[in-house]
């Protein structure tokens, strides 16, 4: 049973439609069983790539970057050419249209015309979904501002079933900036929809995560959570653990950021308290909020986050594209 | 207070004391080379204070965006002098044009020519959220475009 009550929507709206040719803009655009489809087909590409290397040959993917990204950015690259087709694109805005005064729905119409598929990052909330109303061909969102980024979360999921190999069930930890951090958002609202999953959710009073996602997600979907100011009181019982960074600004008062501020800094003292499997994930870029001695640790799940996400973007391209029957 | 019975026309009713003129210049009124007449500050036994708008003139009016703005109003629609039907307003499931998304992270502050358009998210909080960037208003409540 699923735990949204939104799944029956979502259910209801895409019950007719494939998933090629669709945009990709929130998280909540996929049912779960279209989410379990396109994590089967990235673990099949992960287990025998070869036969993925030439499925999209002749199709082009443009990485809109209209603000820096290496990460993101060479991850959808790498995906599209793994999958045998090429790239284009940009990487600043300084190397766009919109530079010149062009809209970005113009600039979408046009890049539209060229491409087959559309991967875009822009740091104003809500330009994923103009685009895509202004697109004939799939447009995925790679970050709009500080709203939604469903590429990261798909790498969580994929990264999670993975590794946990169940997607329910689990007690989550979201740790560090849990107001700001969009990723943090998109997972809880993803993992809600599983059933039997509960968050503990670990930040400062400053950075607790927004009234939002608990009225109307964890609420809604009857999902248990309790707020925590202290990892280490805690790590104990988590089977996932999500770290974010905390940063220093973000206090009101630099007394509290002092008392708090290790807490929220993972390392070898605290793993010693967590449980053999637990499992580590960050968003990355990492700044210190994970000590480095933690990285040769088993359950530090991170760096393989990375590539994970590289799979699970060419399982999105390939599924988008309707080219998602490997080598015949 | 008096104002002149109309004929064939509109009496906008119930509206939160206010918010009259907000509807006022919603329609354009001020525009309009028939009677019109805003009445602030009724005394009224349900709401302590109303506004009114009586219109002397058949106008074509969009109820939504009157519910968007006041879902608590009632139109009586005169005709010969007599109200020949009462419409209730409800708040709408979507709002086109009518307020402005404040938040400057959103993509309609760059972008100008595309709609400002609001989903109705919580009808007992009436609440809509910008449909670009999730940014949530209380019906009836924003910048006016």
């Amino acid at each position: 049973m699923i735990s949204d009550c939104l799944e029956r929507q979502y259910q209801e709206i895409y019950k007719e439609r494939t998933v090629k040719g669709r945009h990709l803009i929130e998280p909540g655009n996929f049912t779960i069983d279209e989410l379990d489809k396109l994590f089967s087909l990235a673990e099949t590409i992960m287990k025998n790539p070869d036969s993925y290397s030439e499925v999209c040959r002749g199709k082009v993917l443009a990485t809109l970057f209209f603000e820096p990204s290496t990460r993101t950015r060479l991850s959808f690259e790498a995906a599209m050419l793994r999958l045998g087709g090429s790239t284009l694109g940009f990487a600043e805005p300084g190397a766009s249209s919109t530079s010149k005064g062009e809209s970005l729905a113009d600039t979408i119409r046009t890049v539209a015309s060229y491409v087959d598929i559309i991967a875009m990052r822009n740091p104003k909330e809500g330009a994923a979904l103009l685009a895509s109303q202004y697109s004939d061909v799939p447009v995925i969102n790679a970050g709009d501002g500080g709203h939604h980024h469903p590429t990261q979360t798909l790498t969580d999921l994929l990264t999670i079933r993975t590794i946990k190999k169940k997607m329910g069930g689990l007690t989550i930890g979201l740790c560090g900036d849990l107001k700001f951090g969009r990723t943090v958002h998109s997972l809880a609202k993803a993992m809600s929809r599983y059933p039997g999953n509960r968050f503990v959710l670990i930040s400062p009073p400053e950075l607790e995560i927004p009234d939002y996602i608990i009225s109307r997600v964890f609420k809604p979907a009857g999902v248990s959570f309790s707020k925590m100011l202290r990892l280490e009181d805690v790590i104990g019982d988590l089977d996932i653990l999500y770290m974010t960074r905390v940063q220093k600004e973000r206090f009101f008062n630099e007394q509290d950021y002092i008392r708090l501020k290790d807490s929220y800094i993972l390392d070898t003292e605290k793993m010693r308290l967590a449980k053999k499997d637990l499992c580590v994930l960050h968003p990355l870029p990492r700044v210190n909020e994970i000590s480095p001695e933690v990285d040769s640790d088993p359950r530090a799940a991170y760096f393989q986050q990375v590539k994970f996400g590289m799979y699970a973007r060419m399982a999105l391209i390939t599924q988008l594209l309707g080219c998602d029957g490997g080598k015949k | 207070m008096n104002v002149q019975k109309i004929k064939d026309g509109l009496v906008i009713d119930h509206i939160r004391a206010g918010t009259g003129i907000r509807i006022f210049n919603w329609l354009k009124l001020d525009k309009v080379p028939f009677s019109v007449a805003l009445i602030m500050n009724v005394p009224s036994g349900h709401l302590g204070k109303k506004d009114i708008i009586k219109i002397d003139n058949v106008i074509d009016v969009d109820y939504s965006v009157l519910g968007f703005i006041d879902p608590d109003i009632t139109v009586n629609v005169v005709e010969e002098e007599h109200v020949v039907r009462k419409i209730s307003l409800t708040l709408p499931e979507r709002v086109e044009n009518v307020i402005k998304c404040r938040n400057p992270r959103c993509i309609t502050s760059s972008e100008t020519t595309i709609p400002h358009v609001f989903q109705l998210v919580d009808r007992k909080r009436a609440e809509y959220a910008c449909q670009y960037c999730d940014e949530l208003y209380r019906a009836g409540i924003g910048e006016f475009l």
